[in-house]
């Protein structure tokens, strides 16, 4: 398949979910991640060793560990936005879709709209909540009106906040609860049709019925996407993910389905983690 | 270590799942004792002292809800309570198996005139063996200590065949006696079952340890 056709492929699977179903049977096309043998340096330090791992599409993805195990740094490596920090260096792959993301060819640019991200404090823009969804279509030259009410509320229905904002969609974001507001943040990354969606403890800084109302919307989304979601809630972990990536120093010490791994650890140092013995 | 209070509580709970199994053992000891002595004193303190052996295990039921509601325990951590709920119901089980032979022994009475066969004892000794095994596996959570169970109750299960096999001849041959002779076959099934509960002791000691479900009946 040319490199062409593969974008395309990507682009209509993000469109249409059942086209996606029909086309994506061959062997590799059920991972939308590929990291093999990554290591990663700020400056002289080493915060990832030869991390290799296979995301699968249309799971979620748990990513845990002790603080400065890495595994925030292993996030945003997947769609390049730790090059933010200057002295970051990186070896070994990652391919998104069949493609090395860390080739000179590759476009970041489109590397971020693929690959979208919701951080750990709600962050949205001091705008309206209509144009906080719309900020992005807007980016890419969508300007058409009707277009763009159509995205805002497709997207602000996808994120579960619809209900609740659909009567104030032009008064400030800043007004709403910090779970409406992170919702209108995942709201924004939908916007722009992303493929994966990397979430950076996404709960972390929302009450118990905010967190639920995330966590439901996480078992949604994933019908439509790829989720990697970092999280210290252990059992939050073990309800919502299919897979779960344990981090520890730097390295991935397991990675298993959610199910063994939290039932029946193979390696003593994941199974001291999660019962609690350290960390 | 971290959590040092939440192991506590486990060994605790670990310590009154021991407490539980060497109570079920003595009253299967006692019951058999009452049986050939036919002392229905002895028995009726059996079919009593049941409820303060209900009271532990319900004691370790609530204590490790309890943990899981609070601890919010994974892998070996939630593996020990659920054995741990699952142990000491069996061991409960065990327990009113003991009562129904002591109970055996009350529709026996005095002067029944017959004469209990000896299997009854040889086979409530191996299954009180079975149970000094079972609490060695749990207390080292020894999986090869757990398989020995299973040929343990194969031996109480050919042993409960042939008793079965005898009290049938025995009731041919003195029809009179047969409300008596059923008394010692109900007894025969109330030992092979309190064995069958052992294995399965066993098999939760496996799923413990291995994290797997294992069949030590097969």
């Amino acid at each position: 398949m040319s490199k062409v056709m593969e974008k395309k492929n990507v682009e209509t699977s993000v469109e249409n979910n059942k086209v996606s179903a029909n086309t994506s049977k061959k062997a590799g096309d059920s991972s939308v991640f590929m990291v093999e043998n990554l290591n990663l340096w700020y400056g002289a330090d080493q915060a990832l060793y030869e991390v290799s791992m296979e995301v699968p599409e249309k799971k979620v993805t748990a990513i845990i560990g002790p603080s400065g195990c890495g595994k925030s740094t292993f996030l945003k490596t997947l769609n390049r936005m730790v090059e933010m920090v200057p002295i970051v260096k990186t070896s070994g792959e990652i391919k998104y879709r069949n493609e090395n993301i860390f080739n000179n060819k590759f476009q970041k640019e489109y590397l971020r709209t693929k690959v979208g991200m919701v951080f750990q404090k709600p962050n949205p823009f001091p705008k309206s909540v209509y144009d906080n969804v719309a900020y992005g279509p807007r980016i890419h030259g969508i300007k058409k009106k009707e277009v763009l009410d159509q995205i805002v509320e497709k997207s602000l229905k996808d994120a579960a906040i619809w209900d609740e904002v659909k009567d104030r969609l032009h008064e400030n974001a800043y007004g709403l609860s910090g779970g409406q507001q992170q919702r209108v943040c995942i709201a924004r990354a939908l916007a722009v049709e992303p493929d994966v969606i990397l979430m950076d403890e996404p709960t972390s800084a929302l009450d118990p019925i905010s967190t639920a109302k995330v966590e439901e919307l996480v078992q949604e989304l994933k019908k439509k996407y790829s989720i990697i979601i970092v999280t210290h809630n252990m059992q939050q972990a073990a309800r919502i993910s299919d897979k779960t990536a344990f981090f520890l120093n730097g390295e991935l010490v397991e990675f298993a389905d959610t199910n063994n791994l939290f039932q029946n650890p193979q390696d003593k140092r994941t199974e001291d983690y999660i019962t609690g013995r350290f960390g | 270590m971290i959590r040092a209070h939440f192991v506590e509580e486990l060994e605790d709970l670990k310590e009154q799942i021991k407490d539980l199994a060497v109570d079920t053992k003595y009253s299967l000891d006692s019951a058999i004792h009452a049986l050939y002595d036919a002392n229905l004193e002895q028995a009726r303190d059996i079919i009593e002292a049941d409820a303060i052996l209900d009271a532990k295990e319900e004691k370790i039921n609530d204590e490790a809800v309890l943990m899981i509601a609070k601890q919010q325990p994974v892998a070996s951590d939630l593996r020990r309570l659920v054995s741990a709920i699952k142990i000491s119901s069996d061991l409960e089980r065990m327990a009113d198996h003991s009562t129904n032979i002591a109970k055996a022994t009350l529709h026996l009475g005095e002067g029944h005139g017959i004469k209990i066969t000896p299997e009854l004892r040889e086979m409530a000794i191996t299954a009180m063996d079975m149970v000094d095994l079972a609490v060695k596996a749990f207390e080292y959570e020894d999986i090869s200590l757990a398989k020995k169970l299973a040929d343990m109750d194969d031996v109480i299960d050919k042993k409960y065949g042939q008793i079965v096999k005898e009290m049938l001849e025995l009731t041919a041959i003195n029809p009179e006696q047969i409300q008596h002779i059923m008394q010692m076959a109900y007894v025969a099934r109330y030992i092979e079952r309190f064995a069958d509960h052992i294995t399965n002791i066993g098999e939760n000691i496996f799923y413990l340890v291995k994290g797997k479900t294992y069949d030590l009946n097969k």
